[in-house]
């Protein structure tokens, strides 16, 4: 100890010597925490960061708000999966509700043979992506209106496949699902860490959370990769790209997988969630509701597929409670979400296109030219462009 | 000089096959004959300029080069080995590179990345690796980043490196799109007006880069700019109504009574776009 430390002191040539007084070691490795120096450090921070934040709020508020966040759980995995389709790779999907309708019923109808969840999940995942492969590969033909149009016939028509297998998938009435309970060894973790048991809503929403936190952070490790780099290239000119020797078929066919793989798990927590899958659930509007929410939150960006689902959930209850309040009857106050839901879309078209997180951005930006200079550019464009090269705008 | 279209190719040494040949290209758009038994030899380490009045079917000719457009007759080779149907992103691991009219900039990307694009076929680390972003995958990164920083110093634009296209001027995204062709360190690099847009100061430049590009690759260069092909080219083929009228070095051609013929009448034409737009 002494003897690296002595080492540490006398200055060589070849070595970078380090900046402060001996304890810089506790200081060095907060300023990494602070700045990581790769890109997967700052996704893992940021899931700890994370974890931190979830597992907090889980124990500290009722038992309504922890069902909403496990819903903001799946809608936060469908939307990650959705920007990275829609907004790094440029292909629109109106079906994603049908994709969840896959993984949601592949849960459903797996957890009564008795399989973990996790591996039901897992599976109704993959079946999800096998369905994204064969539409991924004829969405990799179709252009704007055509590709919208072909997902639309996929959410509107894959729900019906319910009631024409009404023996196995329930009809109209749809599976009811069994919520796995807490096991021993979570309940006594649990207990250990905030002296209670967890109830059942809590064991789900933890299961949420972590499938979330999960996508997000591998997501956002495949925004920063090259994937991330060539899904954008692909979408911003493709004889370009192609000149560049990418496969611009392959590279969209894989985009689509991804995205139908993360709506696939979405629907997986949706089924034990909700304890129900039934073709109202994935109905239409819920894949306009993924795509609107993707739109809030800004295209390509997965903190914006964060914000644009914490709009999409909990907007309308807001809504709704602050008109009942106001005096409005129960029905008239229910109108009030669609209408302010629409609103929201229209005024972030108009006032900040590259949505909730490019807001959230420019603001920073301002702040920080306001704190003085030295604290390094405003950063512009859309953040996963620019994050993934942070090391390399460190060195200029 | 007419007699010089069916000349053996200047360079690539006794009995070496040309770098790339087109032969006996022809292509037909309906009634119109774009290209008609158009044949093109590159040789090794050649700067070789296409001209010839607009619609004589330069990029026409550049599209079959590329794959972009099916000949509907006639053959392609590079390195003496026939290329039956050529696909774009086929190109790169031809060791071929080519840069488009215009700019083509992936306009949601930073030069950088734009060049990390064209470095892309010197990755190494696959799909798992980037989902779980394991070092490989980081290691990847640094390196495609070093080799478009290279690039980018060598076309002089390193100082825009972390700029997004739409906050440059013409010129530099010009420069970026140049060194993401050659970041992929083609042996054959095609250049589509190069010179389009350009201020004297940066075609004189150019010129430079271009000679010093010739020391390690072939390069084929379509443009208007006659000064700039004159003064940097080995060779030059002419083409007019999709024929080739001349082939040879630049005194040659510039002397060739069927190339004066061709472009008389444009003289005034051409003036307009030689100089800055």
């Amino acid at each position: 100890m002494t003897d690296t430390e002595a080492a540490a002191d006398v200055p060589t040539p070849g070595r970078p010597q380090p900046s402060g007084p001996p304890a810089s070691r506790w200081s060095a490795l907060v300023a990494r925490v602070r700045r990581p120096g790769t890109p997967l450090g700052r996704h893992l921070r940021g899931l700890v960061i994370g974890a931190v934040i979830v597992i907090a709020l889980l124990e500290l508020v009722s038992p309504f708000r922890v069902s909403q966040i496990t819903t903001l759980s799946y809608y936060v995995v469908a939307c990650a999966g959705l920007t990275l389709l829609t907004g790094i790779n440029g292909q629109i999907s109106l079906g994603h509700g049908a994709l969840m309708a896959v993984g949601g019923y592949t849960t459903a109808l797996l957890l009564p043979a008795g399989l973990p969840f996790l591996v039901a999940i897992l599976t109704g995942a993959v079946a999800a992506g096998i369905v994204g492969i064969i539409v991924g590969a004829a969405a990799a033909k179709l252009h704007g209106p055509y590709l919208a149009g072909a997902t639309l016939a996929l959410a509107v028509g894959l729900p019906g496949l319910a009631l024409a297998f009404a023996d196995t998938l329930g009809g109209e009435q749809g599976l009811t699902v069994d919520v796995p309970r807490p096991p021993a060894w979570f309940a006594d973790a649990h207990f250990f860490l905030f002296g209670s048991d967890p109830s059942t809503t809590q064991y789900l929403a933890y299961i949420g959370a972590l499938v979330a936190g999960l996508v997000l952070f591998l997501l956002a490790n495949l925004h920063t990769s090259r994937y991330g780099r060539v899904w954008r290239a692909v979408r911003d000119d493709e004889v370009a790209a192609e000149l560049a020797g990418l496969r611009l078929g392959r590279l969209r066919v894989l985009a689509f997988v991804v995205s139908a793989v993360c709506a696939g798990l979405a629907g997986g927590v949706l089924a034990l969630a909700t304890r129900l899958v039934a073709p109202s659930g994935f109905t239409i509007v819920l894949s306009l509701s993924l795509i609107a929410a993707v739109v809030i939150g800004g295209l390509g960006s997965l903190t914006g597929a964060v914000l644009g689902s914490a709009v999409i959930v909990f907007l309308p209850p807001l809504v709704t409670g602050l008109g009942a309040r106001a005096g409005l009857s129960d029905v008239q106050a229910a109108e009030l979400a669609p209408l302010t839901y629409g609103l929201v879309l229209v005024l972030v078209m108009i006032f900040a296109a590259d949505g909730a997180a490019g807001l959230v951005r420019r603001l920073g930006g301002r702040l920080r030219r306001r704190q003085g200079p030295g604290t390094g550019p405003p950063r512009s464009g859309h953040d996963a462009a620019q994050e993934s090269d942070d090391a390399a705008r460190r060195t200029s | 000089m007419t007699s010089a279209v069916h000349q053996p190719p200047a360079a690539g040494g006794p009995g070496a096959a040309p770098a790339f040949a087109v032969e006996d290209v022809t292509v037909r758009f309906g009634g119109l004959t774009a290209l008609d038994a158009v044949s093109l030899e590159l040789g090794a380490r050649e700067v070789h300029g296409v001209i010839g009045p607009n619609g004589a079917g330069k990029t026409t000719l550049l599209n079959v080069c590329c794959g972009f457009q099916r000949p509907d007759s006639g053959t392609l080779s590079r390195a003496g080995r026939p290329l039956a149907a050529l696909a774009p992103h086929q190109l790169v691991d031809l060791g071929i590179a080519r840069t488009l009219q215009g700019v083509g900039l992936f306009r949601g990307l930073t030069a950088l990345e734009n060049v990390m694009v064209g470095a892309d076929r010197h990755r190494r680390a696959g799909f798992l690796a980037a989902l779980l972003g394991l070092p490989r995958a980081e290691a990847d990164r640094r390196a495609l980043a070093e080799r478009a920083r290279s690039a980018l110093a060598e076309v002089g634009a390193a100082d825009v490196a972390d700029r997004l296209p739409a906050a440059l001027p013409y010129p530099v995204r010009k420069r970026v799109a140049l060194a993401r062709a050659l970041v992929a360190e083609p042996e054959i690099l095609f250049l589509d007006e190069p010179a389009g847009g350009l201020g004297s100061d940066d075609i004189d430049e150019l010129a430079g880069l271009i000679r010093r590009l010739a020391e390690r690759a072939t390069v084929v260069l379509v443009e208007h700019h006659m000064d700039l092909v004159m003064a940097v080219c080995d060779r030059i083929t002419v083409l007019d109504f999709g024929r080739v009228i001349a082939v040879g070095d630049p005194a040659a051609v510039q002397d060739d009574p069927a190339v004066a013929a061709a472009y008389l009448g444009e003289e005034s034409a051409r003036g307009d776009e030689g100089g800055t737009a």
